[in-house]
């Protein structure tokens, strides 16, 4: 039986560095088998955007960053039988898989063998009308809206089984992120479900993971409080795992970044809200007696992960349409610069209260505490700020009418030549907005739908 | 040489860290002590009610707060502060990432000075 398997990560979302996986894969060449290369790419918005894609064009519906991760890492991943688990399948795994194999050909390879994971999109099987009627978790005053995405996450076991088809790249659509790292671990220790402690540490092993660079220094670098060296080369994560559920994180050698208990222990809590209950489709997780020991530099091991009897139900995020979100900003610089930041935001309210627009407006003065306040104004003027300095004054709306939206934008437009002295430096967007919620459903109502296909070159 | 005192008077950020996250219209954030002379403090002064206070401008309604000893962390779960979600916020950081920022720098307190960081900026003051 194996006694240990490599396993890394390349991306950590959809817009992460495209070339973070080449130290990775470099790493992973260099140590035995098995090893496994995971990329992270599908938010929640992600999916329902790539729905959108595939009912254009039913070719399309994969992450549109496939080529862009794959191309640089997918001669030498094959090459030295590194397995690829991805969910850049989003909506479409099955045209994904065709991708890639087209990419191989395209680098003069032989296009390997893929395997995908199919029955995350309820819509396949269930009514609109029908989703609306299981219990909300969250967004639940949204879940009237027009619906454009409907997605359950899968679970490792879908996982574990396509990389039982000998496949050279596992291609899902939503699952749990952490899946993509516990599947391989259940495929090579021969863990069975009932195995609750494996589970919850195979989960946990793939927390830490699957957001890339935040185990390894990033979302952490804090100058002076928290140093990271050459965080402009971090070096994404890499684990070793062992059968009994102990495994060890760390990061490809002459890469940047930092790994130790303070970089894992944020990393380990990102996200999570009962430490001793987080839900997965495999077991509740338990990271209460979890313990992490620095055993060599940028090397921390973790033992203890408990694991509890799994949930009934399963997640799935529902995609709504949401309107329009207008967004603007206008700076004032120098004397008494915030008085006329102020006034200009206030400016833009009255006008729009007086167009009967009485949708909530955010009023946020950047460099005054934007990031903090979340366009509460009172709260930042509460702050005693400087009267003198460099504000820029931004507002935000949702409306469903893309018009209406857009009154705010012209509105603070006007301001340069109707409003306060020096208001300098226009800018603004309206974009289309796709909001989410979430529901419980029954396993018994997905299990049924899942299946694997291996999609032959 | 001059005396300097023995307490200080530091924000949160001196002598934890931590770190925000989002799901739904949820933040959770993580407080983490650097020092282990620190853990008590921050565990018997950093509550939920004290947390509540700093989030409550933003919308909170509950604040729900987690123990982790084994990592000498709390967690915080924090209901209705992201304005609906990354996903429906009008706020410029749709997902709070600095949320844990606002928290490490609302709340003072009155720590020894072995309870921070060597080297820490703070130390000077």
């Amino acid at each position: 039986m194996t006694n240990a398997l490599h396993i890394g990560c390349g991306a950590g979302f959809a817009g992460d560095r495209y070339d973070a996986a080449v130290p990775v894969v470099r790493h992973l060449s260099e140590q035995d088998d098995p090893r496994y290369l995971i990329y992270e790419c599908l938010g929640e918005r992600t999916l329902a955007l790539a729905q959108l894609d595939r009912s254009r064009d039913p070719e399309r519906g994969y992450s549109p960053f496939l080529g862009r991760y794959l191309e640089l890492v997918l001669k030498d991943t094959l090459a030295h039988g590194v397995r690829i688990v991805s969910n850049l399948g989003a909506a479409n795994p099955v045209a994904g898989a065709r991708r890639v194999q087209a990419l191989a050909r395209e680098l003069g390879l032989t296009p390997p063998r893929v395997a995908v994971v199919l029955g995350d999109d309820l819509r396949e099987t269930i009514q609109d009308d029908t989703l609306r009627t299981y219990p909300r978790l969250d967004g639940a005053a949204l879940l009237d809206r027009q619906i454009t995405a409907a997605n359950v996450y899968l679970g490792a076991v879908p996982v574990r089984d396509a990389l039982a088809t000998g496949a050279d790249v596992v291609l899902v659509g939503r699952t749990t992120d952490s899946a993509l790292v516990l599947g391989p671990l259940m495929h090579e220790f021969g863990w069975d479900e009932d195995q609750l402690d494996h589970m919850a540490a195979g989960t946990i092993c793939g927390h830490l993971l699957e957001c890339g660079a935040q185990m390894t220094g990033a979302y952490f670098a804090d100058p002076g409080f928290k140093d990271v060296p050459d965080l402009a080369h971090v070096g994404f994560p890499v684990a070793e795992a062992a059968p009994d559920g102990s495994f060890t994180v760390s990061k490809p050698s002459g890469t940047g970044g930092v790994v130790s208990r303070a970089t894992v222990t944020e990393q380990v809590l990102y996200e999570m809200h009962d430490p001793a209950a987080y839900l997965v489709p495999e077991a509740a997780c338990d990271i209460t007696q979890m313990t992490l020991t620095e055993t060599g530099p940028d090397r921390v091991t973790v033992e203890g992960v408990r694991g509890h009897a799994r949930p009934e139900m399963l997640k799935a995020t529902i995609c709504v349409e949401n309107g329009w979100m207008a967004e603007a900003e206008l700076s004032y610089s120098g004397p008494n610069a915030l008085a006329r930041a102020e006034l200009a935001g206030r400016i833009v309210e009255t006008r729009l209260r007086e167009q009967g627009l009485n949708a909530p407006i955010a009023i946020d003065l950047i460099g005054g505490g934007a990031g903090l306040d979340r366009g509460n104004l009172a709260e930042t003027l509460g702050r005693g700020l400087p009267a003198d300095g460099d504000y820029r004054v931004r507002l935000a709306m949702i409306r469903d009418d893309k018009a209406q939206a857009n009154v705010l934008i012209e509105e603070l437009q006007a301001l340069y030549c109707s409003g306060p002295a020096g208001g300098g430096g226009f800018r603004s967007s309206l974009t289309a907005q796709l909001a989410t919620g979430s529901i419980l459903i029954p396993r018994a109502e997905v299990e049924p739908n899942i299946r694997v296909e291996v999609v032959s070159p | 040489m001059i005396e300097r005192p023995n307490t200080l008077r530091v924000p949160l950020h001196a002598i934890a860290h931590g770190r925000a996250g989002d799901k739904g219209d949820t933040s959770n954030i993580s407080v983490i002590a650097y020092r282990a002379e620190a853990w008590p403090l921050i565990r018997d002064e950093v509550t939920e009610a004290r947390v509540h206070q700093v989030f409550a401008p933003l919308g909170a309604t509950s604040v729900k707060r987690y123990m982790l000893e084994n990592l000498r962390a709390l967690n915080f779960v924090i209901e209705d502060t992201l304005g609906g979600g990354v996903n429906a916020s009008l706020a410029i950081d749709r997902h709070g990432k600095a949320l844990s920022f606002r928290l490490l720098g609302a709340i003072e307190l009155k720590v020894m000075r072995d309870m921070l960081p060597d080297g820490s900026p703070y130390l000077s003051q």
